[in-house]
């Protein structure tokens, strides 16, 4: 069998010579003279209806900005090809700052992206930025859970069962966080109230979420909200089966017209735009960004049309109070769902104390297990 | 015919034989790839981008630059090794596409003897021995893994493309339970992780390269088993009980042993690709392990003919295809999609041309023979 050595150097030829022609056109680097080069890295689609959507809509803020160019790349798997991509946003464009938006890209690969180049700033979404980082990296993350308390209160509200519903993916911090908030919005309501948790495995598992939503509903569980890469699938398969819901990461409203009540949304327009304006003006880039609706790095989705006035003027009045920044969620007492004290009566954990990034427990009243 | 090209005073027949099959071992897959980037390029064309310019993308992206080169050659890495998985078994006469869940099997063998060998790190000899150990518990684990789809088509009769796809889910799953469960590195909060391993223990580049040693595993091995398939009896006896394991039994061959030989080969490079990921790229093992290379090895062993040598260049030409990914995306607004429709051309055009092996010598004045 004499064919492997010809088979590859054929290959190789072919490969050459059907794109010669584009050779010397590309040899001419296309740079912009002047323009801040901002590279965003999505680990999904950008018209996910979902965590990549959010970010892709900060982008989209961003290219309005005056003397930037926006360089955007999707689908981009947690391993050497985040490397490769950050790399190549640098290498073969000009790229000054970058934006990973996954979790898993942070430690290791943006951490050693910073190490080697540390001309370029680099700002993850999630992670935690510590001191003995470098520092011409950082992170960002909002305070969501904000809004997934208010989505709580309105679910509490419209629920006739008092069966509530949340579909997601991983049981880590963030994730916890969302359910435990949801669920102490709506026992603000009536305490008698409960949140049934699916925890699907993955971020992005579309049959396993219709799945899980469809289990939901046959429980006689009457609201569902999320915590996936996605909510579309969940959204619709809720709408489909005549259930009410909240939304997460953008606005889903389009999706679910008869059923969605209101949602918590991500605004990283304020994040990006502020980075992209520091950086312009020649000032420092903060390495830790933590906010919350105070702040303007989240929002809530209009409420829609079903929402009773009680429900709205409950939920706008502890919004206010969150703007304010006199609200605390997670204040004692507060028992996790085995019956363990988990904050002590007196105890408040506000927003930006990081106890809270380290979340393992389920409140008492969501059914379901870390 | 035969006497005919002999009085013309023609080549003789076992020369034109050998002439008329290296001439078609050029032609068939140089005119798939040609058929493949016109299609390619006419299907761009639908939606408006001009082909030329995504051509030069591609050749920029993908080869046209040292740094190109080296994203190429780190692209290809894994999936000479995931290759191999599937075209070993496949020269036995074995479908089996484990390939994924032999390497997340190795990946999770290496991170979980990695963190007990750290006391060894502190000598660059010790350091040595402990990744010497640490990826041949990788390829052991891999190597027993696919051995067990090869056992149950043997001794069972189970057919093994369907159990080893069945494995892949199951590896997967042990995965996920481990990373998240009794192996789960407390310090990894919002991306679930087994004990990273030492920095000293990290396996690094190919000198003079930026592209990691998996490459030089690669290559080695794709050499390796490409002289043992073509110049070794065992070779000799794989190939005949891949064409007929009828006539392997009749001549005394004793096919078990082939059987499990070849899918120990095959684990054991699927495992070293798992184990590479966990020490050269991500220093733990998480979900990510499951990236995809072990089905991305599928393509490459089909379109190389399942011949070691062939899924070099085979695994280069996809590696640049996936290379050239980003820049079509910044530059050109396309979806990630698009090199997927580019690599499902190159697919399908190559197996088409398969069909016509045989047959071209036809307008070279030759005859099917055979």
């Amino acid at each position: 069998m004499s064919l492997g050595p010809s088979l590859s150097r054929r290959t190789l030829l072919g490969m050459s010579g059907g794109l010669a022609a584009g050779a010397f056109v590309s040899s001419r680097r296309a740079r912009a003279a002047s323009a801040l080069e901002i590279g965003f890295l999505y680990v999904g689609a950008r018209d996910d209806y979902g965590y990549n959507q959010a970010h892709a809509e900060g982008a989209a803020a961003v290219k309005a900005m005056p003397g930037v160019k926006v360089l955007e790349e999707e689908r981009i798997p947690e391993t050497i090809d985040v490397v490769k991509s950050m790399d190549s946003m640098i290498e073969l464009d000009d790229a000054a700052l970058l934006f990973p938006t996954s979790f898993g890209y942070y430690n290791p690969f943006v951490l050693q992206e910073a190490r080697k180049y540390p001309k370029v700033q680099f700002r993850h979404c999630g992670g935690l930025w510590t001191e003995k980082d470098p520092k011409n990296a950082g992170s960002y993350f909002g305070y969501i859970d904000e809004c997934q308390y208010l989505s709580g209160i309105v679910a509490g509200h419209v629920s006739k069962s008092k069966k509530l519903g949340f579909v997601a993916a991983k049981p880590i911090p963030q994730v916890l966080r969302n359910i435990n908030a949801f669920t102490l919005g709506a026992q603000r309501v009536d305490a008698t109230i409960t949140t049934t948790v699916i925890f699907t495995g993955d971020w992005s598992l579309p049959v396993k979420e219709a799945e899980a939503t469809n289990a939901l509903a046959d429980q006689g569980i009457d609201v569902v909200t999320c915590h996936v890469d996605s909510p579309k699938v969940t959204i619709q398969t809720a709408e489909g089966r005549g259930l009410y819901t909240c939304g997460y990461h953008v606005d889903q409203a389009p999706l679910a017209p008869k059923g969605y009540l209101t949602g918590a949304e991500w605004n990283w327009a304020t994040v990006y735009r502020g980075f992209v304006a520091d950086r312009q003006a020649g000032k420092p880039l903060a390495n830790f960004v933590r906010g919350g609706l105070r702040e303007g790095i989240v929002k809530t989705s209009p409420y829609g049309a079903m929402v009773p006035a009680a429900a709205r003027a409950q939920a706008d009045a502890v919004k206010a109070k969150l703007v304010a920044g006199d609200y605390v969620i997670f204040k004692g007492p507060v028992a996790d769902n085995t019956g363990k004290e988990v904050i002590a009566a007196g105890v408040d954990h506000g927003q930006t104390d990081l106890w809270l990034e380290k979340m393992d427990w389920l409140a008492a009243g969501v059914i379901g297990k870390t | 015919m035969l006497s005919f090209t002999l009085a013309l005073g023609a080549p003789t027949p076992t020369r034109r034989r050998w002439f008329g099959r290296l001439a078609e071992a050029w032609a068939l897959p140089l005119l798939a790839l040609t058929a493949a980037l016109v299609a390619f390029g006419a299907f761009i064309a639908a939606f408006g981008v001009n082909p030329l310019a995504a051509a030069a993308l591609i050749w920029r992206g993908a080869f046209g630059t040292w740094f190109s080169l080296q994203n190429t050659l780190q692209k290809a890495a894994p999936l000479l090794l995931t290759g191999l998985a599937m075209a070993l078994p496949a020269r036995a006469g074995l479908m089996i596409i484990g390939g994924e869940g032999a390497l997340v099997i190795g990946g999770l063998a290496c991170a979980v003897i990695g963190p007990a060998l750290a006391g060894f790190a502190d000598s660059a000899g010790g350091a040595l021995m402990a990744q010497t150990l640490m990826l041949a518990c990788g390829m052991a684990a891999g190597a027993l893994w696919l051995m067990i789809p090869g056992a149950l088509r043997h001794w069972r009769g189970v057919n093994e493309t369907i159990s080893s796809l069945l494995l892949n889910t199951i590896a997967i799953a042990v995965l996920n339970q481990l990373v998240e469960g009794p192996l789960r590195d407390p310090m990894s909060l919002n991306k679930p992780s087994t004990t990273p391993l030492s920095p000293a223990l990290m396996l690094g580049h190919v000198p003079g390269l930026s592209v990691h040693v998996g490459l030089a595993f690669g290559l080695i091995l794709c050499i390796g088993a490409g002289v043992l398939m073509q110049r070794t009896s065992f070779g000799f006896a794989t190939g005949i009980n891949g064409g007929n394991p009828r006539a392997a039994q009749m001549v005394g061959i004793d096919v078990g042993r082939l059987i499990l030989i070849a899918c120990a080969l095959a684990g054991a490079c699927a495992g070293l690709a798992g184990a590479t990921e966990v020490a050269a790229v991500q220093g733990s093992a998480t979900a990510s392990l499951a990236a995809g290379y072990g089905y991305s090895g599928i393509l490459v062993a089909f379109l190389a003919r399942h011949n070691p040598f062939a899924i070099i260049p085979v695994a280069v030409l996809l590696g640049g295809i996936a290379a050239s990914d980003g820049l079509l995306q910044r530059h050109l607004d396309l979806p990630d999609a698009t090199v997927a429709v580019l690599q499902g051309f190159v697919f399908i055009a190559v197996l088409a041309a398969e069909t016509f092996s045989g047959r071209l010598r036809l307008w070279r004045g030759g005859r099917r023979d055979g």
